[in-house]
This record gives C-alpha cells, sequence and structure tokens, in this order.
C-alpha cells in the first residue's frame, strides 16, 4: 500500500492505496464520490471521465498514484456554489439531454472539457468529440443539443423536443 | 394551488429525478455498500461445452481473504431458476425445459456460465484466489449453429432432452393446406431469407447484486439491478432458494438502463442471497463490462424464411414465415414467450392479410441464454414483414408507400388472423404525417444533391404495429404465461395533504417520477410537487409485476388513477361531511371541494387532515385515514403504430452508410409527457439504428463470443446518428385504460431497423447494383461486398 495525495474538488484528499488501484476506485469507494461511473472495463465507455488538471480523464485509465499533487474535478463539484445547477448541467435538464443517468457525470465532464476548449462547437464537432462517451438511452439527440444549448447557440429549430 | 401551464397531464416539466443525477448524487446500486461486506467474484467458463471432472479449491481456499468457496455441489439441493412462460408446441407438448442451475452442475454449457464462485475480504482477493482454482475438464464438441443443432446427430446441449429442440411452434392459420392453397392461387409471391442479428442489450450500468442477511431476525435483503424487483422476489424465494416471500425483501434503487436485459433472474442475485446467510456477511457482486457480455441475456438472433402471396391487384392474400430463434444453453425468464406469442401475434402488422401462418422452431446452443430486448419478438415481427414488403414492391415495380396504403387495416375494432384484437388506430394518418415530417417531395433533389458528390442516396420507409402494455392475465395465462400481468399502485394522502404514490413499475430512465405526478396532480387539481412517487423497493411498495413491454403508464399509470379515483371518493365524502351537503353534490377542482350550485368550499388539505384527524367526521360510516390501493388488469394490449423513414448515403467506394436523415411519425394515444416521449422515441432510434448497422454478437464455430467488449461490440455512438425528427400529433387514444394511453417505450426500436435497410437497397439499387437484401449489420464491408459481389 502507498499513500497517495490529491486535490478533489478543491479539498484536499489522500488514502493508502495499492499500486493497482485505479483513480476511478478511489474516488468511487476511498472518497465515496459515487458520481463518477464505472460502465466498462475497457475505456469505451466515458462514464468516468474526470478532469485531472485542467483535462478531460478517463478515472478508469489511470492509477490513483498517477494522481499524486494533481486537481481532480468530479461531477460532484460541478454545481454553482450555492448550489444550483450549473450552464451545463442546466441545459442537460432543460432539453432532457439523460434518462438513466448513469452516463451522466461522463457526459457532463466531457462537455465541460470541449465548451473550455471550443465555446461554439457546430454539431459535428460536438459528436466527434463525444465519440469516448457511450449513451444508450438518448440516441445522442438531446445529449448533442444541450451542449449546443449551453455554448449559447439557438437550438429552438432542432426538430422535436 | 392551482396548476400552472408547465404541469398536468400534456406538459413537459422538466424531470426532477435530473437533479441527483447530473450531481452525482444518483443511488445506484453499486454506490451502496453494507458494513461489513465481503466481494464476490465469479470464475466463469472459457469454454462452451464441457464436462466438469473435477474443482479442486484447496489452493484457493488458502489465498488470504478467502472467506468461503462454493460450487456447483453447495446448490445442488436448491431450486434451477424458472422459466415463466410453458409454450405448447404444434402437437400440444409442453416445451422442453432443461433443469437451469446456479452454478455448473457438472456440465459447462457457455462461455460464462458460472464454475465456482470466491467469496473474500475484497474483490481482489476473490480475484486473485479464483485464479488458483483448478478445473479439470473434458471439452465436448460445442453446439452453436441453430440449423446445426437440430441435425439429428448433432451434439446435445442437454443429455437428458430428447434433442435441441425446445419447441416447434405453429401460430395463425394452422391448416397447411390451406395456407398452401392460398400461395398457389396467388399472382405473385416473394420469398425472402433474413437474419435478424443477435444483440446484446448493454445498458451503461453493469449488473450489481448485494446479499445481506440478518440473523436475529431471519431476514434477506437484496439490492439488485431490476427492473421488476417483486418478480425477482417471487422467482427467487419461490422456485429457486424456498425462502418466504415475507422474509425478503428486494430493493432496486436507481437502475442505469434496462431495455428488457434486467427483466430476468440471474444466477448471482440468488447466489448473493445465499451466500449472505452462508458466509455470515453482505455478498457483493459488481458485474464488469466484460463479464456482462457473457452473461447477461442477449437478445434477436432469429433466422427466417418469409413468403408474402399478393393477388393481381397487389393485395395481401397470404403470409406464412418459418423461424428457428435461438434459446441459448437454459430458458431465461421470458425467453420462451419471445419468438412465439411476443412475435408471433404480431405477424399481421399494419396490414389485413387473410391469411397468416407462423412457424417457429427454438433452439437450444452453447451460448448466453437469449430473451427479450426492446421491443422483443415485435422488432423480429416487424422487420420481416416490413422487409418482404418492400421486396414485393420492388418486384412488382410498384411504390412501397402505395402498396402499403392499399393493404392497411383501415376498420377497428380489427380481428387479426394471429389472434390479436387492435382496438383503435388511424395508419392511414401517420403515414400521411410521415411523408410531411420526412419531406418525401423533397427526396428527389436530396438524392441529386448526393449523386453529385458522387454518393448513392436512398429512402426507406416502414410501418410497425406493437402489442403494448401487456397484459390481460386471463389471457397471456391460456398462451402460458406462468405469472398474472396487471399492476399495482397505492396512493398514501399524508394528513397535510401531500402523497406518495408507491408504484409496481420501476423507472430507470423513463422519468416516472416526473410524469405519474403529473397524473395524480392533475386529477386532484394539486401542486405536482405535492406528490412523489415511491418504486423499486419490495419493503415499501405492496406489489408490483415492474416495468417491460412499454406497460408503465398503460397498466401501472392505471392502476395508478383507480387508486386516485378511490381517494377522490372518499375525499368527497369527508367534504361532504364537512359541508353538510350530499356526496353526490360534491366537485373537486384545482384542489378546492365545492357543492355545486353553492359557494361553500373546503380546500383540499382540509380535507386530508380531517380524515386523519377524525374529530368532525362520519366515523360510523368511514374508516379515518386516507389510502388507497388498485390493481388494475388490462382488459386488452394497447396497440401503439406507426410510419418510419430513413435516408442514408452510402459511398461507393467503401461501402460506408451515413444516416442523413430519419423521421418517426407515432400513435402512442394520449400522451402524458412529450417531452419524456420524445426522449424514449429518440432512444429506440438510436438502438434500431445501431442494430441495422453496427451491432452483432458473433460467436465462432467453439462457442467463443467474438465481440465481447465494447472493443469488439460495436456500440452507436454520437456520430453514428442524426438528429432525428419525430411526430406523435397522431393520437387515436387507446379505447380500454382511462388515461387512454398505449405506450411508447420500444417503438423506435420496433421500427427503424427495416426503414435503415430498405434505404440502403433503395441507395444501391439507384446505383444500378442488382442487390435485394444484406443481412444485418450493413457495415461497410457487408455493403461493400453485396454491391461488388
Amino acid at each position: 500500500m502507498a499513500k497517495v495525495s490529491m486535490t478533489v474538488n478543491g479539498k484536499a484528499a489522500s488514502g493508502d492505496v495499492e499500486g493497482r488501484t485505479l483513480l476511478s476506485a478511489f474516488l468511487r469507494e476511498e472518497l465515496g464520490l459515487t458520481g463518477t461511473h464505472v460502465g466498462c472495463d475497457t475505456s469505451q465507455c466515458g462514464a468516468c471521465v474526470v478532469h485531472v488538471d485542467g483535462q478531460a480523464v478517463k478515472a478508469c485509465t489511470m492509477l490513483a498514484l498517477e494522481a499524486e499533487g494533481s486537481e481532480v474535478a468530479t461531477i460532484e463539484g460541478q454545481a454553482n456554489a450555492d448550489g444550483s445547477l450549473n450552464t451545463i448541467q442546466q441545459a442537460f435538464q432543460d432539453h432532457h439531454g439523460l434518462q438513466c443517468g448513469f452516463c451522466t457525470p461522463g457526459m457532463v465532464m466531457s462537455a465541460a472539457a470541449l465548451l473550455k476548449d471550443n465555446p461554439k462547437p457546430s454539431e459535428g464537432e460536438i459528436r466527434d468529440y463525444l465519440e469516448g462517451n457511450l449513451c444508450r438511452c438518448t440516441g445522442y439527440h438531446n445529449i448533442v443539443k444541450a451542449i449546443m444549448a449551453a455554448s449559447g447557440q439557438d437550438v429552438s429549430s432542432i426538430a422535436a423536443e | 394551488m392551482p396548476k400552472d401551464n408547465d404541469s398536468g397531464i400534456g406538459a413537459s416539466p422538466k424531470r426532477r429525478e435530473d437533479v441527483r443525477f447530473l450531481t452525482g448524487a444518483g443511488n445506484y446500486t453499486d454506490d451502496i455498500n453494507v458494513n461489513g461486506q465481503a466481494y464476490v467474484h465469479f470464475l466463469r467458463a472459457d469454454v462452451a461445452h464441457a464436462t466438469i471432472n473435477s474443482i479442486d479449491t484447496s489452493a484457493a481456499a488458502k489465498m488470504p481473504g478467502v472467506v468461503k468457496i462454493f460450487t456447483g455441489a453447495d446448490f445442488a439441493e436448491v431450486g434451477g431458476i424458472p422459466c415463466g412462460w410453458g409454450v405448447t408446441d404444434r402437437h400440444g407438448n409442453p416445451q422442453q425445459e432443461p433443469r437451469h442451475p446456479i452454478i455448473a452442475d457438472g456440465t459447462i454449457r457457455h462461455v460464462g456460465e458460472i464454475v465456482a464462485a470466491v467469496v473474500a475480504d475484497t474483490v481482489e482477493q476473490a480475484r486473485d484466489a479464483a485464479e488458483a482454482i483448478e478445473l479439470n475438464l473434458s471439452d465436448k464438441p460445442a453446439v452453436v449453429n441453430m440449423a446445426g443443432a437440430l441435425a439429428e446427430d448433432s451434439t446435445k446441449v442437454h443429455e437428458d432432452l430428447t434433442s435441441n429442440l425446445c419447441y416447434d411452434w405453429v401460430f395463425g392459420n394452422d391448416d397447411d393446406t390451406a395456407v398452401q392453397a392460398a400461395f398457389d392461387s396467388a399472382a405473385h409471391v416473394t420469398t425472402l431469407d433474413l437474419v435478424n442479428n443477435r444483440l446484446v442489450a448493454n445498458p451503461m450500468e453493469p449488473r450489481v447484486a448485494i446479499g445481506e442477511y440478518t440473523r436475529g431476525t431471519d431476514e434477506y435483503t437484496l439490492h439488485t439491478t431490476s427492473q421488476n424487483p417483486h418478480v425477482i422476489r417471487l422467482l427467487m424465494c419461490a422456485f429457486v432458494l424456498g425462502l418466504p416471500e415475507h422474509k425478503v425483501r428486494v430493493v432496486a434503487p436507481d437502475v442505469g438502463g434496462g431495455f428488457g436485459s434486467k427483466i430476468f433472474h440471474y444466477a448471482e442475485e440468488a447466489f448473493c442471497t445465499h451466500a449472505a446467510k452462508a458466509c455470515g456477511r453482505a455478498v457483493k457482486w459488481t458485474s464488469t463490462r466484460s463479464e456482462a457480455f457473457i452473461s447477461d441475456a442477449h437478445g434477436r438472433d432469429h433466422v427466417t424464411k418469409i413468403e408474402l402471396a399478393l393477388d393481381a391487384d397487389n393485395n395481401f392474400t397470404a403470409l406464412r414465415t418459418n423461424t428457428m430463434a435461438n434459446m441459448g444453453a437454459y430458458l431465461s425468464t421470458f425467453s420462451t414467450s419471445v419468438p412465439s406469442y411476443l412475435h408471433g401475434t404480431l405477424m399481421a402488422g399494419n396490414y389485413k392479410t387473410p391469411v397468416v401462418q407462423v412457424n417457429v422452431k427454438t433452439v437450444f446452443t452453447n451460448t448466453v441464454p437469449v430473451d427479450a430486448y426492446r421491443g422483443a419478438g415485435r422488432p423480429e415481427a416487424t422487420y420481416q414483414l416490413e422487409r418482404v414488403i418492400d421486396k414485393a414492391a420492388r418486384e412488382l415495380g410498384t411504390d412501397p408507400i402505395a402498396l402499403r396504403r392499399q393493404n392497411f387495416i383501415t376498420e377497428f375494432p380489427y380481428e387479426t388472423p394471429v389472434a390479436l384484437t387492435y382496438d383503435t388506430g388511424d395508419y392511414v394518418a401517420t403515414m400521411d404525417k410521415l411523408e410531411q415530417v420526412a419531406d418525401v417531395a423533397g427526396f428527389a433533389a436530396r438524392r441529386a444533391a448526393s449523386e453529385a458528390k458522387g454518393r448513392l442516396r436512398g429512402f426507406g420507409v416502414n410501418c410497425y404495429i406493437e402489442a403494448c402494455g401487456i397484459a390481460p392475465s386471463n389471457i397471456v395465462g391460456m398462451l402460458g404465461a406462468r405469472a398474472g400481468l396487471y399492476d399495482a399502485a397505492t396512493v398514501r394522502v399524508n394528513a397535510t395533504g401531500t402523497i406518495s404514490v408507491f408504484v409496481g413499475a420501476h423507472s430507470h430512465g423513463q422519468g416516472h417520477e416526473t410524469s405519474f405526478p403529473q397524473v395524480v396532480a392533475e386529477m386532484i387539481g394539486i401542486d405536482e410537487s405535492m406528490v412523489d412517487i415511491v418504486h423499486g423497493d419490495t419493503g415499501r411498495v405492496p406489489f408490483g409485476m415492474g416495468t417491460y413491454g412499454s406497460r408503465s403508464i398503460a397498466v401501472c399509470g392505471s392502476a395508478m388513477v383507480r387508486a386516485t379515483e378511490k381517494i377522490i371518493n372518499k375525499a368527497k365524502k369527508i367534504a361532504a361531511h364537512l359541508m353538510e351537503a350530499s356526496d353526490a353534490d360534491i366537485e373537486l377542482k384545482d384542489g378546492q371541494f365545492t357543492v355545486a350550485g353553492t359557494d361553500k368550499s373546503v380546500a383540499w388539505g382540509d380535507v386530508t387532515l380531517t380524515a386523519y384527524v377524525p374529530h368532525n367526521y362520519p366515523l360510523e360510516e368511514l374508516e379515518p385515514g386516507l389510502e388507497e390501493t388498485a390493481f388494475y388488469d388490462p382488459a386488452n394490449f394497447t396497440y401503439p403504430a406507426g410510419a418510419y423513414a430513413c435516408e442514408v448515403e452510402v459511398d461507393p467506394d467503401t461501402g460506408k452508410v451515413s444516416i442523413e436523415r430519419f423521421a418517426a411519425a407515432d400513435d402512442f394515444g394520449n400522451i402524458i409527457n412529450p417531452m419524456i416521449v420524445d426522449g424514449q422515441v429518440h432512444g429506440g432510434l438510436g438502438q434500431g439504428i445501431g442494430q441495422a448497422l453496427l451491432e452483432n454478437a458473433a460467436y465462432d464455430e467453439d462457442g467463443q463470443l467474438l465481440s465481447a467488449s465494447y472493443m469488439d461490440y460495436a456500440m452507436p455512438r454520437a456520430d453514428d446518428v442524426p438528429f432525428y425528427q419525430v411526430d406523435h400529433s397522431c393520437q387515436t387514444p387507446c379505447t380500454h385504460n382511462p388515461l387512454g394511453v398505449k405506450g411508447c417505450g420500444e417503438a423506435g426500436a420496433i421500427g427503424s431497423p427495416p426503414a435503415v435497410v430498405n434505404a440502403v437497397v433503395d441507395a444501391l439499387q439507384s446505383g444500378g447494383k442488382e442487390v435485394t437484401h444484406i443481412d444485418m449489420p450493413l457495415s461497410p464491408s457487408r455493403v461493400w461486398s453485396a454491391m461488388n459481389g
């Protein structure tokens, strides 16, 4: 076991982990941050996307020890300071961008990373960027629409709510 | 409080469950940990068919952290997993039904079957110890191909059965001579051989089970990822473990999608429940995705020959199908109903074909069990029918839409040759709407634009009908169902007027927590925030058959309406007493009880408080309190129907298909929450397009699943699908349930695959290719090969 320390959602966090412990397992099991979901074991589904030092990372592809000293952001830290939904979260609710909610944390974290780099992405750019995030419920329609809306684009002409 | 414009039936309030899901505050089964829990790792078969000569667990048992190791011998005394539907074959004999053990009982019958289970302090220790188990196996030939499985000299999957045939079933017109005569007298017969590809449901949340046992009270709790916790409790207690139902609580908290694959009672659920007592500790199992591919029930996997007879005026005169359907190695909960009653009864489709005969052979193979996946039998029926109609239109040189319109059922109720009575519908209206939404008139210009850039463009259309709201219990009982298929709801009004509705339906993405309160709040005229639903816990919800088959609002919603009506009736009696009026004169509107024709009124909250503080109350005539339960058993299925259109571009150099446009015109009857309904259709379309273009659960000849991870199984991604155009303005309300609702959960998955394939065939033929059919998934290699074959 080795000690690992990092900052998670602005707070210091540490714990003892095995060398093989994944960042996703550390967040979920050690820190109780169960909003980061694990939907596969081949780094395909993207339900576990978090931000490490500002970059979107699949937390199942990174060892907890590799995050030593890093700034980690998870879905639990995304809401506004007063607890209200942030712009992306609110857009997902407004446009029905989630159903079962399991892929949602990863989708929101990926969307946040996309909009940081590309504040007004086109539909095609959003679809390309989400290649690493699987959703089985929504057919992606309302996820893409929500991200366009979160970036301030007019989505009223997109067919159907 | 009066309702606002964002509430009530027909409005689209934002989903209340979203806030917890968007902030990481959901409560999925894997998020739950129990004090002192141990973890189980299942050692799963890596060969498809073998005799287990011996299992040596001695070294594994000495590994660090190991609590207990289980093998098949430990479960020899408990029951097998039951099949919930007994189909009678064409000769009146019961289906062949093998024992379905919790842990393999001396024979391995599919890759992924549980051979041993290691319970340890940590999941890593359990996994490490499982690697130290030594298996001595004698391999047997794997039975994979269905036609081969039915050959007389085939190896048997189950030595104690007479063959690999589960049942040979006929439905509809069973007079072979009369059916053949209809074909012999036809002006034209179109024949098509096709495969409905095997799929894996793949809800994004893998399955999880946590078993707990409380010695002091001899009670068990199972947390599990289920669409129907009461069904799991019943099957596990009555058939597998032999436990008293009242000592077992099954909880399905937030569940991350199901699509049918979380209906069934699985071995891991019974194992964790049993092992919790045997180990004296809670036992938790979390499936990996790799395990999910080889242990979740698969879907579809039909091989069909369909024949359509037409007269000289292009009227459909007869339809005959012959299907082989894969059951896998064991019979999963609903498995035998899917290729029979959920498929055969839909073969008439939207058409007035007078003669329909459905022949189905179900087959055991050394593969993962196959059961219901979104649509369950109805996509298989729709795909065959709508493909053969399209092929017939091309052979006859007639317009595919016109051919369909000519043969539509137009008068209701309509009794089909395959046992259903459609209560209502308007297929002409949905086709009219589709032609408008899909902009059929603009297709020629779009094709020209595609051709100008070197692409082929195709347009495909199809219709669908489904039977939802399963189902009248007496009917399904006659057909072999071993359960009733009603649902239940309890409406509990608190003293202060807030309401908890305990519903037997389970929400795992469908948004019931938002839509169900819309109904109750509108009936009473109170704010929706005063109403919550409670679901997914046998310890809180009295009973329920769960969510599948697009039944939640049609069946459980009807029970909720009935229970609310009882509440209102009782509340009116209390209000009448308070206002010294007759019950019959009391009206309820906007949460106020009034005496008709007077200005007397009492508020909802005054009445509910009186029910619980009955000082001024007719105690001699009425019990205090305000809580009512209703069980609702539907009189018929509901029949959502519609028409779908797909436009594709095909790259002639690579065979790559891209979906350019997809339009859906559905008739779901009345709609509670249009936003949620649109979302259900979108999701179904995504899965249907996935089946048509991408997904395939492929086995090799040794019974190894080749597509057993997301590296190999092509899930639809955001860049595989377009924005969809969906419309549900055609509404013929269901005639037999109180809300006039039909259900919308499966339509997209049922209606979309044939539209995609029809469009690709259209594109290829527009390019001069003599291609009449390609089996799904229409991968670039298959399309390219068809073009260049």
